[in-house]
């Protein structure tokens, strides 16, 4: 299928371009499956327990369904995340061929997590019947350390890749030596691994009580869907100002480390002090066009001083700038923005129950939160695309440039084509089925009813504690 | 033996387990395919259903294994494989989207019509992605991937022995599924399944026999020098697995069930370590050796601790998970 294309010049010229299409298409779909591989059993465990030990039913159905929701987006996720480690060779051998042995340390670490992953979400998902409450619960505790080591293994690499340590070259550019720890434990890791997994909890936690605040504007106000959205939304919101925080330490460090990328999300072309924070806005060659300008915040955020002396873009060659600086600065502030709305949000929720016990019962409230979860995971994607695309032309920054990495086979393009109409079908199919669960539930009411999910009727349950 | 040749042993370790218990989910939907209309074959995807649910995704994990310790260890080999044979990886790659999507989505999906076309993509994509899988392990071992790379994309593969591989990977996933099948029919005490596999079982064993006949001859005037270790030193592996085979044939014939799980896991045990024995010491026939084509030895001695440390925490879970699974304490729930 390849081969014909050869003939076509643009095909060519543009295999780069269509690699990184795919890449990032690929990886931006995935993503938000692994976020609820690293915190749905979070959520799931909160409402289990609670279910569990408060005997509260509605609290065990939403786990019980959750489960059953995550046994879907598992095998959507695992499915992608194969196509990933096949596209690192697919579409980059000359970055695997050179640097594979560096990346490859994170990656053997979480093929244990991987592993053990698998394992006991099968266990958990399909224990629901036979095992005793109290094994059942426990079978899902495993699951939280292996979000967490998931998500610190890979995240590693990338941390890597932006800030990249750890190993030796030869005059022909072999690596020839390398160190474990450092490459793990790259100063990159830590703020990306922990926002990261912030980012997780948060972008579960609102995708999940986005459905149940959209059910409760149909009028379904049950305790079961008060409860479907409250627990989440605690969890993404009580974590809301913690991620701020570390994304705040994330630009001080990128502003340090990556100049040439800080350069590019905030629009600065001339090095200097005293520069101007714009919010918004397009970047062109002159500067901030269209958004709003505080003088002087910029050089304050990045050194607590408005004498703070910024990098700008032209410290560095044309070739070695990031591309798309406009995107790069939409996506910053969007992040930045959305991030902030959510502490907002949290101070009025944290209020409100200060105030009456309960949470907003407004339809504005309700209308807020079921936009909240979309919100969230453009977010992460924003963030994402300030890392990657920030981090342009560079594939490893500073050691090779994408445009060495990328594979010379041809028919990138059709390849980016097959992977989009699958990766459409895949995404609206699983939304179909889930959709349809739901449906499903609704109509034949909780299963509870007929007597706890557990084998052992609740008698010999309560007998066990 | 250097650390280069442990990471290899460990290449080969994870082959092994993909082999039998991937190869095994496979094999589920190659049955799966051929089971028949919605009413003839309801009894048998059922089954095959209820023993795949719990365990795919845990076995599809070596496949991530296998992928993760070729590039980490074998950088070099790695990209060359890739860049030579994306045409049946991405293939591969594809089917096992499919294959995944639609075994998740069938047990969910309500309708008959909506069922069979996600059972049908889990079905056809199960025989697709290990035919493709089995063209790329041919097209290694007859050497049509170059240690540089960038090989020919289409005559690396494109030739018996890889094609007649492909046909090999199939059948013996098909085998592996049907002699697991017969045990989880015996367990819930449905006679007639078991025959139903019993007779499956018998075909498959004769189809994969037949095809890796037809894929040595192949490889007699391709791939010399796997051949020639295949005939000498890795011949009491090759010859272990044939008087497994047939002893899984004949306990088959005479419907005597009871040693024929782990002597047909024998079989394609022993075949997997004999090509492993036969490509020693290269990792690309024969233009790159594993020490060549090793990454650095601190690398290396993370995996081999990763490794350890799976042995550790991994194998007692999955044998868990397998023993909860057939015990029927871990299960689909009703929905
Ligand atoms: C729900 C998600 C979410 C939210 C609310 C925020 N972020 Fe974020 N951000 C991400 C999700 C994210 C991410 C997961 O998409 C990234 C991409 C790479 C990474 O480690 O995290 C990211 C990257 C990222 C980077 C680039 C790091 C790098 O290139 O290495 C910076 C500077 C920030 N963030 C800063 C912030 C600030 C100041 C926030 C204030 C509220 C914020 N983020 C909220
Ligand atoms: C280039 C990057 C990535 C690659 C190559 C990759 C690879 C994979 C693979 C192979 C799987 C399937 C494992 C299985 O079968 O169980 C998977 C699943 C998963 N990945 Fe990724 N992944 C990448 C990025 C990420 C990131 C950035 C995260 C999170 C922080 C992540 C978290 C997860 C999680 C939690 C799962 C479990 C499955 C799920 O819940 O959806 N991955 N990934
Ligand atoms: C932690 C795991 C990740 C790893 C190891 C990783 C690795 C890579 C690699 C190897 C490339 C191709 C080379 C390059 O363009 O520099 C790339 C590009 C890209 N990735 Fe990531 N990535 C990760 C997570 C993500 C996520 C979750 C997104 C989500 C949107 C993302 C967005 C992109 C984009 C937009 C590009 C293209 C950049 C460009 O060419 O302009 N990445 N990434």
């Amino acid at each position: 299928m390849s081969i014909s294309l050869g003939a076509l010049p643009i095909a060519e010229a543009s295999n780069l371009l269509a690699a990184r299409e795919q890449m990032a298409f690929t990886l931006a779909f995935h993503i938000v499956l692994s976020c609820l591989g690293v915190a749905f059993p979070a959520i799931i465990l909160i409402a289990n327990y609670k279910g569990w030990r408060q005997n509260d039913s509605d609290a065990m159905e939403l786990a019980r369904r959750w489960s059953k929701v995550m046994a879907v987006t598992f095998a959507v996720g695992a499915v992608t995340g194969t196509v990933l480690s096949f596209e690192f060779g697919l579409l980059w051998p000359e970055f695997m061929k050179r640097f594979g042995s560096v990346i490859g340390v994170g990656f053997a670490i979480e093929g244990i997590f991987f592993f053990t992953e698998a394992i006991f979400l099968a266990i958990y998902i399909y224990g629901w019947k036979r095992l005793s409450p109290k094994a059942h619960f426990w079978t899902g505790v495993p699951l939280l350390i292996t979000g967490l080591g998931g998500a610190f293994s890979i995240v590693a690499v990338n941390s890597w890749m932006n800030q990249p340590q750890g190993f030796t070259l030869d005059a022909a550019g072999k690596v020839t030596d390398t160190d474990p720890v450092k490459i793990l434990l790259n100063p990159a890791t830590g703020y990306e691994v922990p926002h990261m997994i912030l980012a997780a909890y948060i972008v579960t936690g609102m995708l999940v009580a986005s459905v149940y605040a959209v059910g409760m504007l149909k009028g379904r106000r049950d305790r079961h869907h008060r409860l479907g959205l409250l627990i989440p939304l605690t969890v993404a919101l009580a974590l809301a100002p913690v991620q701020f925080m570390v994304g705040d330490t994330a630009a001080r460090e990128v502003a340090d480390k990556q100049p040439a990328k800080f350069a590019g999300m905030e629009c600065i072309h001339k090095t200097g002090r005293d520069q101007t924070e714009y919010l918004g806005g397009r970047c062109t060659s002159t500067g901030v066009k269209g958004g709003i300008g505080i003088p002087g915040l910029d050089s304050f955020l990045v050194g607590f001083s408005t004498n703070t002396k910024v990098t700008g873009l032209d410290a560095f060659p044309p070739k070695n700038r990031p591309p798309a600086n406009t995107l790069l600065h939409l996506a910053f502030d969007f992040m930045v923005g959305v991030g902030s709305a959510f502490i907002a949000l949290g101070a009025w929720v944290a209020f409100v129950w200060w105030r009456k016990r309960d949470i907003p019962r407004t339809v504005w409230f309700l209308r807020i939160i079921s936009v909240c979860g979309v919100a969230a995971v453009l977010t992460l994607w924003a963030g994402w695309i300030v890392t990657e695309v920030g981090r342009q032309p560079w594939i490893v920054q500073g050691y090779m440039r994408t445009a060495d990495a990328v594979t010379p086979a041809n028919g990138i393009w059709y390849s980016l084509a097959i992977v989009l109409v699958l990766y459409t079908a895949l995404g609206t199919t699983a939304i179909l089925v889930l959709r349809r669960m739901a449906r499903r539930w609704r109509e034949r009411g909780p299963e509870v009813e007929q007597g706890t999910p557990y084998a052992p009727p609740v008698e010999t349950v309560s007998g066990a504690r | 033996m250097s650390e280069a040749d442990i990471a290899a042993g460990i290449l080969w370790f994870g082959a092994t387990a993909y082999a039998l218990f991937g190869g095994a989910d496979f094999g589920g939907g190659f049955w799966d395919l051929l089971a028949g209309d919605a009413a003839t074959g309801e009894r048998p995807r059922a089954l095959i259903q209820r023993s795949l649910t719990p365990v795919w995704e845990a076995n599809h994990v070596w496949l991530i294994f296998i992928l993760v310790v070729l590039w980490t260890s074998f950088p070099k080999a790695f990209a060359a494989i890739m860049s030579t044979l994306y045409i049946p990886l991405a293939l591969a790659a594809v089917g096992i989207v499919l294959r995944g999507a639609g075994f998740a989505f069938r047990k969910e999906i309500e309708g008959l019509a909506g069922r069979r076309a996600a059972g049908a993509t889990f079905a056809l994509s199960s025989v697709l992605t290990p035919f493709f899988m089995g063209a790329v392990v041919g097209a290694i071992a007859t050497g049509g991937v170059p240690a540089s790379g960038d090989g020919d994309p289409i005559s690396s593969w494109v030739g018996p022995a890889p094609l007649f591989f492909g046909v090999v990977f199939v059948a013996t996933g098909a085998y592996l599924a049907a002699v697991l099948l017969i045990g989880d029919a015996a367990r819930s005490g449905a006679k007639d399944m078991e025959r139903y596999f019993a007779r499956r079982a018998i075909i498959a064993s004769v189809g994969a026999g037949v095809a890796a006949a037809a894929g040595l001859v192949d490889l007699h005037a391709n791939g010399r020098y796997v051949y020639d270790r295949l005939t000498s030193e890795a011949l009491p592996l090759v010859i272990l697995s044939a008087l497994c085979g047939l002893a899984v044939l004949l306990l088959l014939i005479r419907i005597k069930h009871r040693w024929i799980r782990p002597l047909a896991g024998a079989t394609a045990v022993s075949v997997i370590w004999g090509w492993g024995v036969a490509q020693f010491p290269y990792l690309l026939p024969t233009s790159l050796k594993i020490n060549e084509a090793a990454a650095p030895d601190p690398t290396l001695t993370t995996v081999l601790v990763v490794f350890l440390a799976a042995a550790v925490i991994v194998l007692p879970s999955l044998a868990l998970l397998y023993t909860l699974s057939q015990r029927d304490v871990v299960g689909e729930v009703d929905r």
